[in-house]
């Protein structure tokens, strides 16, 4: 059981018998009523919710001890597939679709009878950093719900930061997780590559995507990935998790990289943020902190939207209007056919990468794009695992250049495309990589520093987090304004 | 005879017989109302992950190495793209930058090696069916294990080609990796043909996809042959394209040219792990490999004395061959000749067609033939008398010696010397006839021999023992 968080609290209060499941399970509902404005689901799944809580009264009224995450709510994002349950991955093409077969992770949560509130809301097929990319519209901020919460899993992070789910279940391709925990005050995870089963993930760019866990703390997250972190042998690219790697209190210093590039494009309002969390960490948790560099951080960006369209070109061919999407009422044939059902269906964004990734992959640019950028990959993960984090255990950066953006501030896509500088390169490595909050910029937004850990490091970096929470004591985790979630009625 | 020399190679595509498809459990068995043996990983639903069937990995390894292939160490599975209903994630898991096997090659019956160029593994597409003016796609066969063959433009003719697929054919069978039968689409090709003068460049080639039958292959060169050589006649130039052949008219007709080709956008599959096989699994394999036709073949001929023609129907079905061996075996004379007489004969005769052969289940034993073996070939019965013993078995279900006793041709040993002297004496005109060179009057002394032995005397030793009586 958690050490502490909101897992440990819901199921304490349950197993005390504050508060039956099915109580608990409603006020969640409830309180994701109230807060409908956040727009943070797509669908809800009460029935699912209250069934699950149910079984759960049932085995307390036995007396029976509650086995991780036994009881408490938690959210889907919209790309898992849940068997009867819509999964639309935020797109019209996927609108009502209610896939045949339960994801892995979904499996495992189904089993460990954790109710599902809802699918949270995301950025369409995961292709987006503000959440705005999604067929019903973006989820808003709950620190301010003038601004964006982040993306693609932005409805997670809105959803836990209001307390409207415990926790959530998101993806991570090139920052999803990492960078929405940022600008909503979360821990959010980005597990080393394989760590967590892909099987029922919707795929965006599959060797890049991740499923990881978005919480309200270090602990929360640890619990939630302890759980799903389970070789699938169904996923070729899931790795059986090292046991020795789960033993990960860590003892004595904790020796922390500082690479400059990576402040390169950040605010000051991040940036000192950052750097004041790593001079609390110096003295408070005895960590000693060096200077060390990635010089290849400048080709991270391209070599990661070259990769990450080629494989979704491929990936989402299958929405072709034959069985996913609305048919075309009219048409010549069958190629103006399926093109007519991808124009429709797929949003701006979903298209330009689509075409992106076709035109990398065509014969005669295959060489100099996707073979190149392959190439590059493979030196970056060599060069960022043997020279970057050769004297280091973790290395310490920003989540996000900036803070949470305002609605509708005008950003051309490569702009856009800039703001993920700080979290694609553990996505091209397989590294994993933890965003957790360590402060509030001038508007009173939350700011992620970032911790990018060695293959299979996870639980160490949860570790770390967790000491960053202690250190900070979470005294800059100012309560939500607006926000009528949950609250701390246990 | 036409002045230009026929180039061809073919891609050979090869339905796997393992059990389950490609990338899921699915049933991978042949037939099946549509769309039965489907799951949500074959039918390309979101989210789905392929887990390779490592099965049908082996088998392509056991193929490249009945091929004399070299089998690459490290394999990868790539993507290849293009919008087709029957294909439902919009892209075929294949192998094209890192196939599994690389070069070897198949010998033809004179001894020409036809190079192989690789062999890879893929996944079947699901099949297209037009009715009433709707088209239906029945996906039992998306998924299923396919490898294609690959060879260099080394045939000459359609009779290479045809000899080149039942080779091909006679070896997949023989390891057991695939039934390769035509009828059924586990083994259909796709035909490269060009013209050239002899000694020249290799021509522009046209491609006719999906032949799957011998003689639509035979038909398709043969017409494509004439077609480019009246083209090249008239001083034109071949278009480089792709081709259909129409089975009904044997013509082939223009699909789409080259300027229209796709562009299949190949990459790794990033969801499949390289495939990686080891010295160890390679040397396993190997030991699983039974002697194939070829080989059995030159052996029917080197140790039984068998016709080439022969050697090589015998050898042909791997269940033919095993049959063979273990009635020779049981003989305990180990003279392979007689046997290999009464199964062409006799045994060819009830079982004809190339299913059944391919099954082979007469109703008699190997043991049981092999009894029977042994009485022809140490005398006790004939020739005849063991076709007629042989057809009351396969009827009755008897053993050779009960057949025997039941039909008297049991008993004292003939004594043959003495009926071929009195088969003389009382045939003088006959035996005169022979001295004086008719070798033809033999016959009328052998049939009275047989005719007093009531069938029971060995035909091979009247015939040696009358000539030898006859020349002193």
């Amino acid at each position: 059981m958690a050490k502490s968080g909101r897992i440990k609290t819901i199921q304490s209060a349950l197993e005390r018998g504050k508060v039956s499941c099915t109580e608990i399970t409603r006020q969640y509902l409830d309180a994701i009523h109230r807060n409908d404005h956040l727009n943070a689901y797509i669908s809800l799944t009460a029935e699912t919710a209250l069934e699950t809580a149910v079984a759960v009264d049932a085995k307390l009224a036995r007396g029976e001890p509650l086995s991780a995450l036994e009881g408490v709510p938690f959210s889907l994002k919209d790309n898992i597939s849940t068997a009867g349950l819509e999964t639309s991955c935020a797109s019209e093409m996927l609108s009502g679709y209610k896939p045949s077969y339960d994801a892995f992770v979904w499996e495992i949560l189904r089993s460990a009878n954790a109710p599902l509130l809802g699918k949270a809301n995301m950025d369409e097929f995961a292709m987006g950093s503000t959440c705005e990319t999604s067929r019903v519209g973006g989820a808003k901020n709950p620190y301010n719900t003038e601004y964006v919460p982040g993306g693609s899993s932005g409805g997670s992070a809105g959803a836990v930061a209001a307390n409207i789910a415990a926790y959530s279940i998101g993806s991570d391709t090139g920052g999803s997780i990492r960078q929405p925990a940022s600008f909503c005050g979360l821990v959010g995870i980005k597990p080393t590559y394989g760590a967590v089963s892909r099987r029922g993930l919707i795929a965006y760019a599959s060797s890049l995507d991740q499923i990881g866990v978005l919480a309200q703390s270090a602990d929360d997250c640890a619990e939630v990935f302890r759980k799903i972190a389970v070789h699938d042998a169904l996923d070729m690219t899931s790795l059986p998790f090292p046991e020795s790697a789960e033993d990960a209190e860590s003892s004595g210093t904790v020796r922390i990289g500082v690479a400059e590039e990576f402040f390169d494009g950040a605010s000051s309002g991040v940036s000192n943020a950052v750097r004041d969390i790593i001079r609390t960490m110096e003295q408070i948790t005895g960590s000693s902190v060096s200077a060390v560099n990635f010089p290849l951080l400048k080709y991270a960006l391209p070599v990661y939207y070259i990769i990450a369209c080629a494989e979704a070109s491929s990936n989402l061919g299958r929405y072709d209007g034959i069985r996913y999407g609305r048919p075309a009422d009219a048409y010549d044939d069958i190629d103006d056919a399926i093109s007519r059902v991808r124009s429709a269906g797929f949003g701006a964004e979903v298209q330009r990468r689509i075409m992106l990734g076709t035109y990398t992959l065509s014969s005669g640019f295959f060489d100099a794009y996707y073979v190149k950028a392959r190439e590059l990959k493979q030196i970056m993960t060599y060069k960022f695992v043997n020279e970057t984090l050769s004297g280091v255990d973790f290395l310490i950066t920003p989540a996000a250049p900036t803070t949470a953006p305002k609605f509708g501030e005008q950003m051309s896509p490569v702009e856009m495309y800039l703001t993920d500088i700080c979290t694609v390169t553990a996505n091209l490595t397989g590294l994993p990589a933890i965003s957790v909050p360590c402060g509030f910029d001038s508007n009173g937004m939350p700011v992620g520093v970032q911790i990018i850990g060695k293959k299979f490091s996870d639980f160490k970096l949860l570790e770390l987090a967790a000491k960053i929470e202690r250190a900070t004591d979470r005294a800059f985790l100012a309560p939500l304004n607006g926000v009528n979630g949950m609250g701390v009625s246990l | 005879m036409s002045k230009y020399e026929v180039v061809i190679g073919l891609e050979t595509h090869i339905e796997l017989l393992t059990q389950s498809k490609l990338f899921c459990g699915c049933s991978a068995k042949f037939g099946g109302p549509p769309n039965t043996n489907v799951c949500p990983v074959c039918l390309g639903h979101p989210g789905v992950m392929p887990a390779l069937n490592r099965k049908a990995a082996e088998f392509t390894v056991i193929a490249g190495l009945a091929l004399g292939c070299k089998i690459a160490p490290l394999s990868y599975m790539d993507r290849k793209h293009y919008f087709y209903p029957d294909l439902p994630k919009a892209f075929q898991t294949s192998q094209f930058h890192h196939p599994i096997c690389v070069g070897g090659g198949v010998t033809l019956s004179d001894g020409r090696v036809m190079r192989l160029n690789h062999i890879h593994l893929e996944e079947d597409a699901g099949k297209l069916l037009h009715e009433r003016g709707k088209t239906l796609v029945d996906y039992n066969r998306g998924g299923v294990p396919l490898m294609e063959i690959v060879g260099e433009p080394d045939l000459r003719s359609a009779a290479d080609a045809a000899e080149y697929l039942e080779i091909l054919q006679g070896i997949m069978r023989t390891v057991g990796v695939s039934d390769c039968r035509m009828q059924e689409g586990s083994m259909r090709c796709d035909v490269n043909i060009s013209l050239r003068l002899p000694g020249a460049e290799y021509g522009i080639r046209a491609e006719i996809k999906n032949l799957n039958s011998f003689v639509s292959v035979r038909q398709a060169i043969e017409y494509e042959t004439e077609r480019q050589s009246d083209i090249l006649d008239a001083g034109g130039e071949v278009k480089q394209e792709t081709r259909g052949f129409d089975a009904g008219t044997g013509e082939t007709y223009s699909r789409r040219g080259k300027e229209n080709s796709d562009d299949y956008r190949y990459f790794p599959e990033p969801d499949i792990i390289p495939v990686r096989i080891t010295p160890a699994t390679i040397a396993r394999l190997s030991a699983q490999i039974p002697e194939l036709p070829r080989a059995r073949a030159a052996r029917y001929t080197e140790s039984f004395g068998l016709s080439e023609k022969d050697a090589a129907l015998l050898s042909k079905y791997r269940k033919v061959a095993e049959y063979f061996d273990a009635a020779v075996a049981e003989s305990s004379t180990g003279n392979g000749k007689s046997a290999a007489n009464l199964m062409l004969s006799q045994m060819f005769a009830k079982i004809s067609t190339e299913a059944e052969r391919e099954e082979w289940s007469p109703p008699i034993s190997a043991g049981r033939f092999g009894e029977l073996i042994a009485l022809a070939d140490s005398g006790k019965i004939n020739g005849s008398a063991a076709k007629r013993v042989l057809n009351a078995m396969w009827d009755s279900g008897k053993s050779a010696a009960e057949v025997v006793s039941e039909l008297g041709l049991d008993g004292p040993a003939v004594d043959v010397e003495s009926l071929c002297g009195a088969a003389i004496a009382a045939n003088p005109s006959a035996a005169a006839d022979f001295k004086a060179g008719k070798s033809k009057a033999l016959q009328a002394i052998i049939g009275y021999v047989m005719k007093a032995s009531r069938g029971k005397a060995p035909a091979d030793e009247v015939h040696s023992v009358l000539i030898r009586l006859l020349s002193e």
